[in-house]
């Protein structure tokens, strides 16, 4: 370090100034009332905006603060960057929608800045406590953003099946907390990889499972996954659109950052939990898709077996497997808001629809959204030239090199049988006839979302497209070992 | 040493006395005035322990906050318990068996419970003697320093909660009468006053 003097909370400068600001608007709103909607919702895309700026140009150190509690590292920068990536085009493309439902109340933008603060804070827990707070302050607003639509039975029952439901996974999280906190005498993740050195420590793995379920539950990964197909078709789709995107990048970086610094000396013992889970995600997301009938539950299986992927990267354990659980998400974070802005901009002029069916006929009626959204598919379904097959390609590698030739065959084959269901909708869209008038125009954001996605997705077919995004995912591997 | 004792007598026998007739007491308001009298004897065995900090967190929290909402309930719902309580005869078998297997077990644990001596020497930081540092004062040192992120990270969540809870439950409703002090101040003698002109022994 120079001998510049720094503000001692310089680190957690981003997120100091996304909670101000979340405080300055909520104090707007409550003295301007719901006129003041469109304005809180520029101003906080401007504050998301300033973040990633913020996070950017902290250099590229590993910075502490508050006493080690938290740390912003490489990958912490990574994974911020990804986060506020997807708030942010979330917010840019929901405004519509929830202008046209009537539900745009000023607090949805604001819960969305408070999570996204939740999600920053997990990225940077340097102990269990930081990690908690984080995860409840990210969920909680979860919580009410999926039933923000409270005049709509489904969304209310939404939010509830999420609320029950999360508070029982913070409660085994919370339990695995103090088993290892009793097992280890410290909360902190250096801590805990101290004390785990060395042979033998059953009641540190018995706690281990416990924050591994209370993980992979805000992953949406296989034995916890029950709540996301319902939770995604019951909200409004702007917040499923938000859900798939930004949370699942910022507790996959939570939980690749425990199971890395905190406990490297018993990677044999999770290693175990992590490939029985990504081989049933992997299996459930491809075979219980294929009924679906509803587009939003179809993305929210999708979102499942995405999840198995990139958990297959994890179950390397090595920075290579890190990498390549970083370039997962972040390809499936542009593939899934691509979609999710096309599906926000299915909407007849009667009103919005879901139905897989309502696609049909879509390459004549919108040749252009037809063309993005197919391009956008084959990404998700992993066909060669595209990103999703790149994302694929190296996570299955890196299972490879760390010799879990098992996990990596199984996977291939869950890749192929999930492909089914994304050529079907490809088929339905090119060659069934049209099923009715062709949807309204796109808004703006949801355009600027949809146009970038695909554009993204076809560059990095090009040789030497995907350097910067691997140079920059193995920096940030490399700095949590 | 002995007025400690004595102390400690009177307010253990008064907290499990008060804890009975909690049960045992026929009208549920009754109940809940000797669940709070449990509450304060608690606390003063507390202070007798040198948990001063615990001691005032039972009373502000359990009896100025929890008790008095279980009052309420209590007091707006009119739940007839002596109904509730005529099936409990019939349950009674099954429940002194949980009962009594509760008791075997708690027995076992505590006969055989030893703490592994290489598990005690882990302590960070050595804990003050309490003659030093009262446990208040020692929560404060690191609360707003060590703890100062904890601190501001748990105030965000408790935001979130009271937004949540405004978000999903405020109503607006059309018809309510709202004082208004601007409207109030800036009327004046021509909006408030109408001035009529009443012909002579006719009314109005």
């Amino acid at each position: 370090m120079a001998a510049v003097p720094m503000f001692a909370l310089a680190p957690a400068l981003p997120e100091i100034v996304l909670a101000a600001s979340a405080l300055l608007l909520v104090l707007i709103g409550a003295l301007r009332g719901e006129r003041a909607a469109g304005l809180i919702e520029a101003l906080t895309f401007v504050a998301l905006l300033v973040a990633g700026f913020l996070v950017v140009t902290q250099g590229g150190e590993r910075l502490e603060t508050f006493g080690g509690s938290f740390v912003v590292d490489a990958f912490a920068r990574f994974a911020k960057v990804m986060t506020l990536v997807g708030s942010a085009a979330a917010l840019l493309m929901s405004g519509d929608f929830l202008r046209r439902a009537g539900i745009n109340r000023f607090e949805y933008p604001i819960l969305i800045l408070l999570a996204t603060v939740g999600m920053m804070m997990m990225i940077s827990a340097g102990d269990l406590i930081a990690l908690y707070l984080g995860l409840e302050l990210q969920s909680l607003a979860l919580y009410v953003v999926a039933a923000i639509d409270r005049d709509n039975a489904r969304s209310s029952e939404a939010g509830l099946k999420y609320f029950v439901l999360g508070a029982l996974s913070s409660g085994m999280l919370l339990y695995g907390a103090s088993l290892i906190y009793g097992f280890t005498g410290t909360v902190s993740f250096a801590g805990i990889a101290q004390a785990l050195q060395g042979e033998g420590h059953a009641g540190a793995i018995f706690g281990l499972v416990f924050i591994a379920a209370g993980l992979a539950f805000k992953i949406s990964a296989v034995p916890f996954h029950m709540w996301t197909p319902d939770v995604y078709e019951g909200a409004p789709t702007p917040v499923a659109a938000f859900f798939a995107a930004a949370p699942k990048m910022a507790a996959m970086a939570l939980l690749v950052r425990v199971f890395i610094t905190a406990f490297p000396g018993i990677v044999d013992q999770w290693r175990q939990i992590i490939v029985f889970v990504a081989i049933a995600s992997m299996a459930l997301g491809s075979f219980a898709a294929i009924g679906q009938r509803n587009i939003k539950r179809l993305m929210a299986y999708s979102s499942i077996g995405h999840m198995g992927y990139a958990l297959v990267g994890l179950a390397a354990g090595t920075a290579e497997g890190v990498q390549s659980v970083l370039v997962y998400m972040a390809i499936y974070l542009v593939m899934t808001l691509g979609t999710f802005a096309f599906i926000l901009s299915m909407r007849r002029e009667e009103g919005p629809v879901e139905g897989i069916d309502d696609l049909a006929g879509l390459a004549r009626t919108q040749p252009y959204a037809a063309y993005g959204l197919t391009i956008l598919f084959f990404s998700l379904a992993g066909i060669p030239p595209l990103a999703g097959f790149l994302a694929k390609w190296y996570v299955f590698a890196a299972a490879v090199e760390a010799k879990l030739y098992t996990l990596a065959v199984i996977g291939v084959l869950a890749s192929v049988i999930g492909a089914y269901y994304y050529i079907r909708v490809v088929k339905i869209m090119h060659f069934d006839d049209p099923a009715g008038a062709a949807f309204t125009p796109m808004s703006a954001g949801q355009k600027v979302v949809f146009a970038l996605a695909s554009i993204v997705i076809l560059i990095l077919m090009l040789p030497g497209a995907p350097a910067p995004l691997n140079g920059a995912a193995l920096a940030a591997a490399r700095s949590l070992f | 040493m002995t007025v400690a004792a004595a102390f400690f007598y009177l307010f253990s026998c008064v907290c499990v006395a008060s804890a009975f007739m909690v049960i045992a007491s026929r009208n549920p308001v009754h109940s809940v005035l000797f669940l709070i009298l449990a509450f304060v004897n608690a606390a003063g065995l507390f202070i007798l322990m040198g948990a001063e900090f615990l001691a005032m967190i039972l009373v502000v929290v359990y009896v100025g906050a929890v008790a008095v909402l279980f009052l309420f309930v209590v007091m707006m719902l009119d739940v007839d318990f002596a109904e509730l309580r005529q099936g409990f005869l019939q349950y009674l078998p099954v429940g002194a068996l949980v009962g009594v297997i509760f008791l075997i077990e708690l027995v076992l644990v505590v006969g055989s419970f030893v703490i592994d001596p290489a598990l005690v020497k882990t302590p960070i930081a050595a804990i003050p003697p309490a003659s030093e540092m009262s446990n208040t004062a020692a929560l404060g040192h690191v609360l707003y320093t060590r703890y100062l992120y904890f601190f501001q990270a748990s105030g965000l969540v408790l935001l979130v909660a009271m937004i949540g809870a405004i978000v999903l439950t405020l109503r607006h409703k059309p018809g309510v009468k709202r004082q208004d002090v601007a409207r109030q101040v800036a009327r004046t003698r021509d909006t408030a006053i109408e001035v009529r002109k009443v012909p002579f022994r006719e009314g109005v």
